[in-house]
């Protein structure tokens, strides 16, 4: 295979993904000197390195899980905004996947790459929505790779838990969600349906849940378990996902154990974690969505990570775009 | 379909017993005519039509996705039919989908070859849940946790009748059961089936507790063994002879040698046994037989069946079942003297001089094929269900081995965040070296304090994580209690046991005190010798 022109300046270094003439990287998994960081979750956003880049909401919420000494240096760049580095512009586009996400957007000697990180393409009120930003290279996340994840339309999903109450209303409900983004839009799509009872979280949810209230986010009233008056039968009560069946949980009444996320569209997972109540709600872009996505940027080569690269560049291949597993860019080098 | 649909979905996400009762009996006094009795047909016997899914499947797969990806995402999904509902070409539902009936109808009309364009259409009409639960209906088995026994329970619950009374009129009926739920609905006469053979609720016994063995006068008791088989209701009328189980299913077609001499015009309880040379064999050889469509030649002669009678329910149309135990065995007695068939003989009933000789003997009793021993009042009728005062099961003392546990896994339900399910082992020999290998499971036998101590020893003695089962130190021992052991080559350790359960936690015992595997093999030869 030719190489790509696009390779010579942005590559994956065993780091992470590396902007050569711009000398820093992507969301890094080791320690950098330099970094752009796409979002705040861990898997993402590492401990260690020496300056950052990213949105300034990203910034604080990794103040606030990594502290002040695992954040080095940083610069907070607003949606939109360009910032030359030596050749390089470098600017961060919604991703629409939590709050403060961004797609790295960075433009060389006239060629135009995103990384977009995580992403979703359905509407969600704690986030900017995604902005598509047409490029010669897209590298794409395909966590939900495959044709058989479709995420059903959130409200009905916040309906099925609804409904659970109003069928099981001795149970305390507990819905295991993960703290940053998926616990304040669940709360966000509740509200949004009427529901306006208090709705109760788990201790290690509440420093990201004041983050967004501070962000003037109206949530209505998200009590910590820790002051529970009884055991919140008929009541919601947001967790971790590993909270769930776990020791944690007897103090409730008979809970029934929920789980909002996009793996929940499987009935094996869902046994697997001894779910009752599967809401299929997440913070990636469904199957659909992925090929639409990669399809409007009019990228003429994609990169994937993250998840089913093979179903995904197998799909994208059918459709003449030109696909490769992100881990496997620059191994055909090797075999020349 | 959709309300179908919803009902099989919540089903499989619902562990709890009595939840799953209200699902059903919402569906089936929701649901009209005949759709519900197709979905009562499909929880139970199976439908009335065979569809032979995976064939269909395969005609119409690569038409409509590709099987690159249909094979990864199988991977993923774990489950044909599963995979098939998701990856189908998304549309917009239409309305309510194809009604349970209108499939039935419109499948039984089709030819073979009509199969997969119906199908197809039915589809691309309904959603991702819809379509699931349509494979899953014609599949013929759903496999949503649901027994054929608690789907009747919930249409008896839902029109206030007791499930005994569906369990009678079961056999008489066929999909879509109209002339059930017209019954039920008051707006029918009971169906009358004088004509063809029905299954008769079964009269259980209780295990025979200290003070009523203290209290109980010998005299008034007939006792018995306790066979080790399956207890079987073999029911003739009008030159047709269905075997039941104790729950009432039809178990006939696996035992096509006893339908073909079981020609006879009454009702009869009995135990189903493999019986050689007039001797019981173990358990293990019975469950050979065991839940097989087909049986052939070969299995009739290694395994040869056998049912040992104990009592008549009916015999001539005449029903017995108010008469004391007594009366109905002299029935039964002369009976079987005049028209007993091949494979066939009765339960002696034994006589002691004294409740300490019947005590000796029972404490005595390790012979193949005898669990323990019965003990039935004189004078009671034969009452179904499991009536307190009149039969008792008095099982022999249990097997016990310490074992070392070894792995456990949540449970569910009320169990769903504790450690219940437990794998333990015992000590064998690899290279030269003491290794433990695993010899069964237990989910029972401790108390709930008990457990709370288990879980808590479990999370703080966790060694490794597979997915929900934990690896946990092997240092703790459990007394294991078991009715039986048998060799096993399905077993990694060469061994099976029976029934087996927790009866006590061994905090004070080091693990390298447990018992070996070779210890439990002969428990094997000293049981069947």
């Amino acid at each position: 295979m030719a190489l790509s022109p696009i390779q010579s300046w942005l590559r994956p270094e065993p780091a992470g993904l590396y902007c050569v003439p711009g000398d820093f990287y992507i969301d890094p998994h080791r320690p950098v000197p330099r970094a752009a960081i796409t979002h705040g979750h861990s898997d993402h956003a590492r401990a260690g390195h020496g300056a950052v880049l990213a949105t300034a909401d990203t910034l604080a919420i990794m103040r606030l899980r990594l502290g002040d000494e695992g954040l080095g240096t940083t610069q907070a760049l607003a949606y939109g905004e360009a910032l030359s580095v030596n050749d390089v512009t470098v600017r961060l586009a919604p991703a629409g996947h939590i709050l403060g996400s961004a797609q790295v957007v960075i433009e060389y000697r006239g060629q135009r790459a995103v990384i977009s990180g995580d992403y979703k393409r359905h509407a969600d009120p704690t986030c900017d929505a995604f902005e598509l930003v047409p490029c010669d290279l897209f590298v794409t996340e395909a966590t939900f790779g495959l044709p058989v994840y479709r995420h059903e339309p959130d409200h009905a999903e916040v309906a099925k838990l609804l409904a659970s109450l109003r069928d099981f209303p001795e149970r305390t409900h507990q819905v295991g969600v993960y703290g940053l983004g998926k616990c304040q839009r669940l709360i966000a799509l509740l509200r949004a349906q009427g529901y306006d009872r208090p709705i109760w979280l788990h201790g290690a949810l509440r420093s990201m849940m004041d983050y967004y209230v501070s962000r003037g986010f109206d949530l209505g009233e998200v009590p910590s378990v820790a002051d529970a008056p009884d055991k919140l039968a008929g009541q919601i009560v947001l967790s971790p996902p590993s909270a769930l069946g776990d020791r944690w949980s007897r103090r409730f009444a008979d809970p029934l154990s929920a789980f909002a996320s996009g793996w929940m569209r499987i009935r094996g997972r869902v046994r697997q974690r001894g779910v009752e109540l599967p809401l299929i709600i997440s913070d990636h872009c469904d199957w659909p969505e992925l090929l639409a996505t990669i399809t409007e940027t009019g990228a003429e080569e994609v990169w994937v990570t993250h998840g089913r690269e093979e179903a995904l560049v197998h799909e994208l291949a059918k459709r003449g775009i030109a696909a490769r597993a992100l881990r496997l860019v620059g191994r055909e080098d090797d075999a020349e | 379909m959709k309300a179908f649909a919803q009902l099989l979905d919540r089903l499989t996400y619902t562990p709890a017993r009595n939840a799953k009762l209200m699902l059903m009996r919402n569906y089936f006094l929701a649901t009209p005519d005949p759709d519900r009795g197709y979905a009562l047909a499909a929880l139970t016997d199976g439908l009335p039509i065979s569809f032979p899914l995976r064939r269909v499947l395969g005609e119409i797969g690569e038409s409509r996705f590709d099987p690159v990806l249909f094979r990864m995402s199988r991977d993923d999904v774990g489950d044909t039919a599963e995979t098939v509902a998701l990856i189908w070409p998304h549309a917009e539902p239409q309305g309510e989908g194809p009604r349970l009936s209108e499939i039935v109808a419109a499948l039984s009309k089709a030819g073979r070859g009509g199969h997969a364009a119906l199908l197809t259409q039915w589809l691309d009409q309904l959603d991702a849940t819809g379509r699931w639960a349509l494979l899953k209906f014609l599949s013929g088995a759903p496999r949503v946790g649901v027994s054929a026994r608690l789907a009747k329970q919930a249409v008896a619950d839902a029109f206030g009748k007791s499930v005994d009374n569906i369990e009678e009129l079961w056999h008489g009926l066929t999909a879509p059961y109209t002339e059930l739920f017209d019954w039920l609905e008051q707006k029918a006469e009971r169906p009358s089936f004088a004509a063809t053979p029905v299954f008769r609720p079964l009269m259980l016994a209780h295990a025979l507790e200290e003070a009523e063995w203290q209290a109980m006068r010998l005299e008034e008791f007939a006792a018995e063994w306790k066979w080790d088989g399956i207890r079987v209701q073999a029911a003739g009328k009008g030159g047709v002879t269905r075997l039941f189980s104790r729950t009432g299913d039809d178990i006939g077609q696996s035992f096509p040698e006893l339908l073909d001499h079981f020609r006879f015009d009454a009702v009869l309880d009995g135990e189903l046994l493999v019986v050689r040379n007039g001797e019981v064999a173990p358990f293990a050889d019975l469950q050979q037989r065991l839940n097989r469509k087909s049986v052939t030649r070969a299995m009739m002669t290694k395994y040869p069946v056998h049912v040992r009678f104990y009592d008549a329910l009916e015999i001539g149309g005449e029903d017995l079942r108010g008469l004391s135990f007594t009366a109905r065995r002299e029935r039964l007695e002369r009976w079987h003297a005049e028209f007993g068939p091949p494979f066939s003989d009765l339960s002696e009933v034994l006589h002691f001089d004294s409740k300490e000789a019947l005590k000796a003997r029972w404490e005595a009793t390790r012979e193949e094929g005898i669990e323990g021993l019965m003990l039935k009042r004189r004078e009671s009728p034969y009452l179904a269900g499991r009536p307190k005062g009149h039969w008792y099961k008095w099982k022999r003392a249990a097997l016990t081995a310490d074992c070392v546990l070894l792995y456990a896994q949540k449970g569910a339900g009320k169990r769903s965040s504790f450690y219940s399910d437990y794998t333990f082992g015992c000590w064998s020999e690899k290279d030269g070296a003491p290794v433990l290998v695993p010899v069964g499971k237990a989910y029972s036998g401790f108390t709930d304090e008990e457990l709370a101590q288990l879980d808590r020893f479990i999370r703080q003695n966790t060694v490794e994580r597979f997915g929900p089962v934990r690896s946990v130190a092997p240092k703790l021992v459990l007394e294991i209690a078991f009715d039986g052991i048998q060799l096993s080559a399905r077993h990694k350790s060469g061994i099976a046991m029976r029934f087996p359960r927790v009866s006590r936690i061994r905090w004070d015992k080091p693990a390298g005190e447990a018992d070996t595997v070779d210890t439990l093999k002969a428990l094997i030869s000293s049981v069947s010798g």
